[in-house]
């Protein structure tokens, strides 16, 4: 099994969440998060001083999939979350363990 | 009942002898015939000379005007709302309970301590009977009477008197709330904006409004841009200069903003105030006088416009962006400036007066903010400074007064306000504190004050 990590654009998730759908993926769980890369921040004002903004809006996409699924998935996700400009967040790919279902203690793939 | 009403007919009928000096056949004295309409008026319960008040041509009028500065005094209490939400919304949202607890605090105990004491301190010698400045609790001891419930009092009953005063009182105090939020210790500030309410805002609102020395003087001062906001705003100079500024908004010579958690809720707030500023103004009329109330509302809103203009147009040029908690200061600038003359300051001039007042108002906060006196909401400059403009502009835009009488005045009740404030807030200081500790003040004054949160669970709370 591999755990599917993607920080996309916050405006970019509906489109994610509906390739994601089209492929057959069954789930996934949705953080807000902040962060910055090669884009930086950028400087807000308020009140008349100005300050820099380092951490921008993002939201994290985290699915597990069976290993055969995790290209496909991990395709899904870049080419839904692409607007080819500086920002649009990365994809990370991670083995994962094990994983339980807790409604029917089933374990492995099953699990997911 | 009829036998009264007789009476009351003869009571009314006869002052119009007086007028004239004729009584027709009888001929009596002057004297002897005011005295015995003094009796007849004694003789007749409340009740019955109200009823046949109710029944004069005069009464349509005084109904009309005394509804009227009844729902002045309800948008009046609007702006509290207003000023909760404004201050809210611009400071961090780890100190909303607090700043919401203060404003709750502020309105209920600025109402009876009005009750108590104010009222009868601020119009010495109205009440009938009354010790004047120092008729503590004798607002109690009047029963109504003709003289109080009818248009022998003025335009409007006693009740509606004290209930639109009331109101303005505890704005006063409010004002101090904005700029001293997000570190002032609860119970400090609790005492302070009491003893402020109760006994400093009588004092000089009797100078003025109560027939004092500035009102003996030709001073002009319509709703009260130094009276109550001149006043507010040079009270919250004295407690902010002596609180100091938040931890982190001043450091190594820098200026690190630290944000308003919820522009809705401060503009929501503006918007309240810019409504309530209607009654503020409108009511300040003290009659339901056409031509002056539909002009007051009309410079209101012009000089609000013309804030909100104004603080954009130079908000935009010196500070490079539309900054919209300015655009919120200037539209109160606005309203501050036009305070003072909105019942003499002609519509264009009334339009120019918000102008000046809304770019005055930027970089009165950008001036405040470079000699490291922090006011989260910006109220020593809307209220303090545009206060003292809006004074002075009923001198330089109508002739309702002078200039030298103006600032004579405005200033003196500024120095009074500061003076005032920096003795019992220092004393405050020196006895039991008025500043949280450092990690209250980080951890947010929600939890070390209250113990509660604004916004609990995730969320903007861990902002």
């Amino acid at each position: 099994m591999k755990l599917v990590k993607a920080i996309i654009k916050p405006f970019k998730l509906e489109e994610v969440k509906e390739a994601l759908a089209d492929i057959g993926i069954e789930g996934m769980t949705v953080t807000e998060v902040k962060g910055f890369g090669r884009q930086k921040g950028h400087t807000e004002i308020y009140r008349g001083s100005e300050y820099t903004v380092d951490f921008l809006p993002k939201v994290m996409i985290e699915i597990v999939v069976d290993d055969a699924d995790s290209e496909k998935t991990s395709d899904a996700i870049v080419k839904a979350a692409k607007t080819g400009k500086i920002g649009d967040g990365k994809v990370f790919i991670i083995p994962v363990d094990s994983a339980i279902r807790i409604r029917t203690d089933e374990t492995g793939p099953e699990a997911l | 009942m009829k036998i009264k009403k007789f009476l009351l007919a003869l009571l009314l009928g006869s002052s119009a002898f007086l007028m004239t000096g004729s009584l027709g056949a009888q001929e009596l004295p002057v004297e002897e015939v005011a005295e015995a309409v003094e009796a007849v008026a004694d003789a007749i319960p409340f009740e019955d000379g109200y009823a046949a008040f109710m029944e004069t041509p005069e009464a349509a009028f005084f109904t009309i005007s005394n509804l009227w500065l009844l729902i002045s005094a309800a948008l009046v209490f609007i702006m509290h709302l207003g000023f909760a939400t404004v201050e809210s919304g611009l400071g961090q949202a780890k100190n909303t309970v607090n700043i919401l607890f203060k404003n709750v605090f502020i309105i209920s105990m600025g109402i009876i301590t009005y009750a108590l004491w104010g009222f009868n301190a601020m119009y010495p010698g109205f009440a009938e009977g009354s010790a004047g400045v120092f008729a503590m609790g004798s607002w109690f001891d009047v029963p109504a009477s003709v003289d109080m419930m009818t248009a022998a009092y003025a335009d409007y009953t006693w009740y509606t008197d004290f209930i639109f005063q009331a109101m303005f009182a505890a704005t006063a105090a409010t004002i101090v709330s904005g700029a001293v939020a997000e570190r002032v210790k609860l119970s400090s500030f609790m005492i302070f904006a009491t003893l402020l309410v109760m006994f400093a805002y009588p004092i000089t609102g009797s100078w003025q409004w109560g027939g004092g020395w500035l009102a003996a003087r030709g001073f002009y001062d319509f709703a009260g841009s130094s009276l109550v906001h001149g006043f507010g705003g040079f009270a919250a100079l004295a407690c902010a200069l002596i609180l100091g500024p938040r931890a982190g908004k001043y450091v190594d010579g820098r200026i690190r903003p630290i944000l308003g958690h919820s522009m809705p809720l401060a503009t929501i707030g503006v918007f309240l105030l810019f409504l309530g500023w209607f009654g503020f103004n409108g009511g300040s009329v003290l009659s339901a006088d056409p031509y002056l109330v539909s002009l007051v509302f009309v410079t209101t809103a012009l000089a609000a416009a013309g804030g909100a203009l104004g603080s954009i147009l130079i908000s935009w040029v010196f500070l490079k962006k539309p900054d919209l908690s300015m655009a919120l200061n200037g539209i109160l600038a606005g309203l501050v400036g036009i305070t003072a003359g909105a019942d003499s300051i002609m519509p264009a001039y009334a339009i120019l007066t918000g102008l000046i007042a809304g770019m005055l108002v930027v970089f009165s906060i950008i001036f405040f903010d470079k000699i490291k006196i922090d006011d989260p909401v910006g109220a020593i400059s809307v209220h303090g400074v545009c206060g003292i403009f809006g004074t002075l502009a009923v001198a330089l835009f109508s002739d309702a007064a002078g200039f030298g009488i103006q600032l004579i005045g405005t200033l003196s009740i500024g120095a009074f306000a500061f003076i005032f404030s920096a003795i019992v807030f220092g004393l405050l200081k020196v006895t039991i504190g008025v500043r949280v500790s450092p990690e209250e003040e980080a951890e947010g004054l929600d939890i070390g004050e209250h113990g509660q949160e604004a916004y609990p669970d995730f969320g903007a709370s861990s902002r």
